[in-house]
């Protein structure tokens, strides 16, 4: 789709134009892998102690 | 020529108690609010003259339909930012008050889960040993039983509503790719044959319908309530039922800004001029095949023999709404700046999913969810049905900071922390609900009660002097602030307003 092209390579205005973008995907695979694993850490550490139980008892009522 | 969309959110926030021997939900609730509300200097309750849920938008009431006053023993309460925070049916539900832009949506949406963690804060204090509140901002308990985050914007009453149906339901099934806040599993009857271990929405599987007026069971995609809480001759108030709640700002700034952008192109009849219509052929199995479509691949059908991925089409719809812009300008949804950062985040979302969806981890929830429940699942050796990843996908939503899974992700913040916390108890400039805030801070003992459309003052005499807000752009900062710090008391104010 030509119109579809056109569009991605429209560049964005924004201010930070002459700044280089480092996207997510650019980052070394170590480095988003050391990040997760931190994340995955924290979670060990914050998630409901007793999972089953938590789930079990989150019963809601339909609402709106 | 399309008219500014007032903007609004309404959060049911999931609740349950624990340690108690009796876990109602409404109690819950009240106590919640109560708790928060308690610890302001006086409540000013909710009025419901006005209300109407019964009314429909395609031109008729329904019988036995009944404003919610049958609830007003439970706790409602107006806040001085301009808010609605009250117990519906059996949740905390927190309107934000009306915004004029996107932005303010997003800073009151966040302003609201604030307030929700302040009172699940305050209501620990109150609580006995042993019993806690636990409050998330999602849409379903992942049993079947689904809660609502509706969206609001403000139309043309001119225009035909059959219109607004036929364009804006390709965008509310299509732009599931980035509003989605994710979910493990299905809680449909049927998927279709589909093994759907993890899914786009919270919501898509509870839809039902195309149109209608129902909330709560044969949801439809478009819902047509018309209760507009304003000059009813001149706007209707579109209320949208389909969305999930999000945690992210980017997913929030754009499920909202897209939407503004999408239907002032159609009350400027621009679909049909461009010559496009995305109808779609089946949008209701279609709202499920795109939530459950995680890959971003599979085609719907359109209604005239074509088919096209929601990638595809929300493309399509980027293209329109671009020219549109060019063509049309953006007052409508903000101003330019505002309108340009939605087709640039808008853009870059799509070219993200395009390329690899895990680049937009730090956009958006279902795949800032998703990367969690994967990585945990992966690290454990868990099965997709373990209930480890289902109070994972809970917790995402936790109001509470120390136990909220979505403040550790990383997500990128589009607002100054200081501003939420400002929001919290300041209104918005930009529209009536300015002077509504601005009068509870100074007065809340002077007011008997407010909703969106009026305040009422009880000046010590009869009768009570109501004072009418229809027009939801007036009573801003700009008009009334001199107003107001000139004058030294309500009944100076009632006095210079005529009223």
């Amino acid at each position: 789709m030509a119109e579809r092209e056109q569009i991605k390579k429209t560049p964005a205005k924004t201010e930070e134009e002459t700044v280089e973008d480092i996207p997510a995907t650019s980052k070394k695979g170590e480095e988003l892998k050391a990040e997760l694993d931190d994340l995955l850490d924290e979670i060990d550490e914050v998630l409901e102690d007793n999972a089953e139980e938590f789930v079990r008892a989150y019963v809601q009522k339909g609402g709106e | 020529m399309a008219i500014v969309k007032v903007l609004g959110l309404e959060t049911e926030y999931g609740i349950i108690i624990r340690g108690a021997a009796d876990p109602n939900p409404i109690a819950a609730s009240s106590t919640l609010i109560n708790a928060y509300v308690a610890e302001l200097t006086r409540r000013v309750t909710w009025d419901f003259e006005d209300e109407t849920p019964g009314r429909d938008a395609r031109g008729f009431a329904r019988d036995g339909a009944m404003p919610p006053e049958v609830e007003t023993h439970l706790v409602n309460a107006v806040l001085t930012n301009g808010a609605r925070y009250y117990v519906d049916h059996a949740h905390p539900e927190f309107s934000t008050p009306e915004c004029a832009d996107v932005w303010d949506v997003v800073l009151y949406d966040k302003a609201g889960e604030l307030i929700l963690a302040r009172s699940v804060e305050a209501a620990a204090r109150s609580l006995p040993p042993g019993q806690s509140l636990v409050v998330l901002k999602n849409n379903s308990d992942g049993k079947g039983n689904s809660y609502g985050t509706h969206e609001n914007y403000l139309m043309d009453r001119a225009l035909p509503f059959a219109r607004i149906v036929q364009h804006v339901m390709p965008h509310f099934v299509t732009r599931q790719i980035f509003t989605g806040a994710g979910k493990v599993g299905t809680e449909a009857p049927s998927t279709g044959g589909i093994d759907v271990r993890y899914q786009l929405t919270q919501r898509a599987d509870f839809f039902e319908e195309e149109v209608g007026l129902e909330t709560t069971l044969k949801r439809p995609i478009v819902n047509t309530r018309d209760e507009p809480h304003c000059d009813s001759g001149k706007y209707r108030r579109l209320h949208v039922i389909v969305g999930d709640a999000n945690m992210s700002e980017v997913a929030t700034f754009l499920k909202v800004g897209t939407t503004a952008l999408v239907l002032s192109m159609i009350e400027d009849d621009w679909f049909a001029r461009a010559g496009r219509d995305f109808t779609l052929q089946a949008p209701v199995a279609s709202m499920r095949r795109v939530s459950y479509d995680v890959g971003l691949t599979r085609p719907i059908p359109l209604a005239d023999g074509r088919s096209m991925t929601a990638l595809e089409m929300q493309w399509e719809h980027l293209d329109l709404a671009r020219k549109y812009a060019e063509d049309r300008g953006l007052d409508s949804v903000g101003g330019a700046e505002t309108g340009n950062e939605v087709l640039r985040r808008w853009e870059q979302v799509l070219a993200g999913l395009e390329s690899d969806p895990m680049s937009l981890v730090s956009q958006l929830d279902w795949v800032a969810k998703y990367r969690m429940i994967e990585g945990y699942r992966e690290r454990h050796g868990l099965a997709w049905d373990s209930p480890k990843l289902a109070a994972l996908d809970l917790q995402y939503h936790d109001v509470r900071p120390e136990r909220s899974l979505y403040a550790r992700a990383g997500m990128e913040k589009l607002l100054d922390p200081a501003s939420v916390v400002r929001a919290v108890t300041e209104p918005p400039e930009t529209t009536r609900a300015y002077f509504r805030g601005k009068c509870l801070q100074r007065w809340a003992s002077s007011i008997a009660a407010a909703n969106w459309d009026s305040v009422v003052f009880d000046l010590g005499q009869d009768p009570l002097r109501r004072v009418p807000m229809m027009e939801p752009l007036r009573g801003t900062r700009a008009h009334v602030e001199e107003l107001l710090g000139s004058v030294t008391s309500p009944a100076e104010l009632l006095d210079r307003l005529g009223s």
